[in-house]
């Protein structure tokens, strides 16, 4: 299996140039989202101690957020190894960086900027032909392929293979709407794109995934 | 009101279908949720649509979470990158970040304390402040530069100066006659009063007939 990068290497540059809008805290499912409004604060006043070479703060903020950095990147880069190596990175750069960020927005949402430069420069120092078969299969889940899911009946296996089989342009704004629980401001200031664009680019995400459920034989009634 | 499922595959998403999935996870603003909760209400294809969120949004979550976490190789590696980093003494750090630090580095019991002596020092001067200016109201006698209060007693006119009378004339007047205006001019009449006393009424009928003897007073009336 080949996956389709080139998308989602556009917009890369000025990735720590995003943090401009005042942090908005939102509902969300506390026991999976580990970013409520007093986390928010403590996440702040770690990497203000962090700044100034707290090692324990970074720990703290690691154990809070590397599993989502992790699965962020995994998504992006599909492979365990590389995704793995980026979690390090991208704390690293936290280490260096804290003193610079100025709380505009939330951590996680620098957290996940910074992910996402780092996945897109592991990908581009990757060529094509080494996101082989193999490479796909070692990140495969381990659910079946749209048709053998839906001979099962099973729409929402189905459902999670075509979210999986969606480019990365389409996969990385789903994840972060969804999974990440992103506002529309904050997905911009992560990938670096507008506001409307990213509505629109979720609209069009949205609509392949419905053509690649159609094609599957699942019909949900949309579009 | 728009079908959202009409023409699905060619067209733009409308504004508010566009905010389904923010909406689904919990990240719009108040109003726009608001919004988005009336559209649902009356448009069924819209409430068929957000329904497919729904479900969307529950696989993306589970696909994630299928994803697993990764092994502590990630975190040593990290540990061992920092701590080849060299030391860091006072890194150049925003100062709201600094201030943040400071004040969450205090333990509760310093933050109330702290509070507290705030709290005496603000109400301190505020009563120092408050001293200071009642003692300045009471020692000074102060005045506006309006009219003088108004006594209720003296004698009182009204007066209506000549056309040509000037005004170094007029202050002339008053002063000979130990005068000052209190109202006016009304109808062209200024109520003037005479001294501080009320004169008896045969001294009050010769004064007014000096006034109106005077070149600049054009008219004289007795006034309470």
């Amino acid at each position: 299996m080949r996956f389709a990068n080139r998308g989602i290497l556009e917009n890369h540059e000025d990735f720590y140039v995003f943090d401009r809008t005042p942090f908005q805290s939102h509902t969300t499912n506390l026991a999976r989202r580990p970013l409520s409004a007093t986390h928010a604060t403590s996440d702040e006043v770690l990497i203000g101690r962090i700044a100034q070479g707290d090692r324990l703060a970074m720990q703290v903020l690691y154990g809070r957020h590397h599993v989502r950095v992790f699965r962020f990147s995994l998504r992006l880069v599909r492979n365990e190894s590389i995704a793995e190596d980026l979690i390090s990175e991208v704390f690293l750069d936290v280490w260096r960086q804290a003193g610079k960020f100025e709380g505009r927005s939330a951590v996680s949402t620098w957290l996940l900027a910074i992910t996402r430069f780092k996945a897109l420069s592991a990908l581009r120092k990757r060529k094509d032909a080494e996101l082989d078969d193999e490479t796909a299969a070692a990140i495969e889940d381990t659910s079946d392929n749209p048709e053998v899911a839906v001979a099962k009946k099973d729409t929402s296996s189905a459902l999670r293979n075509c979210l999986t089989a969606l480019s990365p342009e389409h996969r990385e704004i789903v994840d972060l709407v969804y999974y990440h629980e992103k506002s529309v401001e904050e997905v911009a200031e992560i990938v670096g794109i507008p506001e409307n664009t990213v509505k629109t680019r979720l609209f069009y995400a949205r609509k392949k995934l419905a053509e690649l459920l159609k094609a599957a034989g699942v019909e949900r009634g949309w579009p | 009101m728009m079908s959202a499922n009409r023409n699905a595959v060619d067209r733009e998403p409308t504004e508010l279908e566009a905010l389904l999935p923010f909406h689904a996870a919990g990240t719009l603003n108040l109003r726009d949720a608001r919004r988005v909760d009336e559209a649902l209400a009356n448009d069924p294809d819209l409430a068929r649509q957000y329904a497919a969120i729904q479900d969307e949004y529950a696989e993306t979550i589970l696909l994630n979470e299928s994803l697993g976490a990764p092994s502590s190789r990630a975190m040593q590696k990290l540990f061992a990158a920092i701590d080849a980093e060299p030391a860091r003494r006072n890194a150049s750090f925003n100062p709201v970040m600094r201030i943040v630090g400071f004040f969450s580095s205090l333990s509760p019991r310093t933050l109330a304390l702290a509070g507290i002596a705030g709290a005496v020092l603000v109400l301190l001067q505020a009563g120092v402040i408050g001293t200071v200016l009642v003692k300045d109201r009471a020692g000074s006698n102060f005045q506006t530069a309006a009219f003088p209060a108004q006594s209720t007693s003296g004698t009182f006119a009204f007066l209506r100066f000549a056309p040509d009378a000037k005004a170094d004339d007029i202050t002339q007047l008053l002063s000979t006659y130990n005068a000052s205006i209190v109202s006016g001019p009304k109808a062209g009449m200024f109520r003037v009063q005479f001294g501080d006393q009320a004169l008896p009424k045969q001294e009050a009928e010769q004064l007014l007939k000096r006034l109106q003897a005077e070149k600049i007073v054009s008219l004289v009336a007795a006034a309470d």
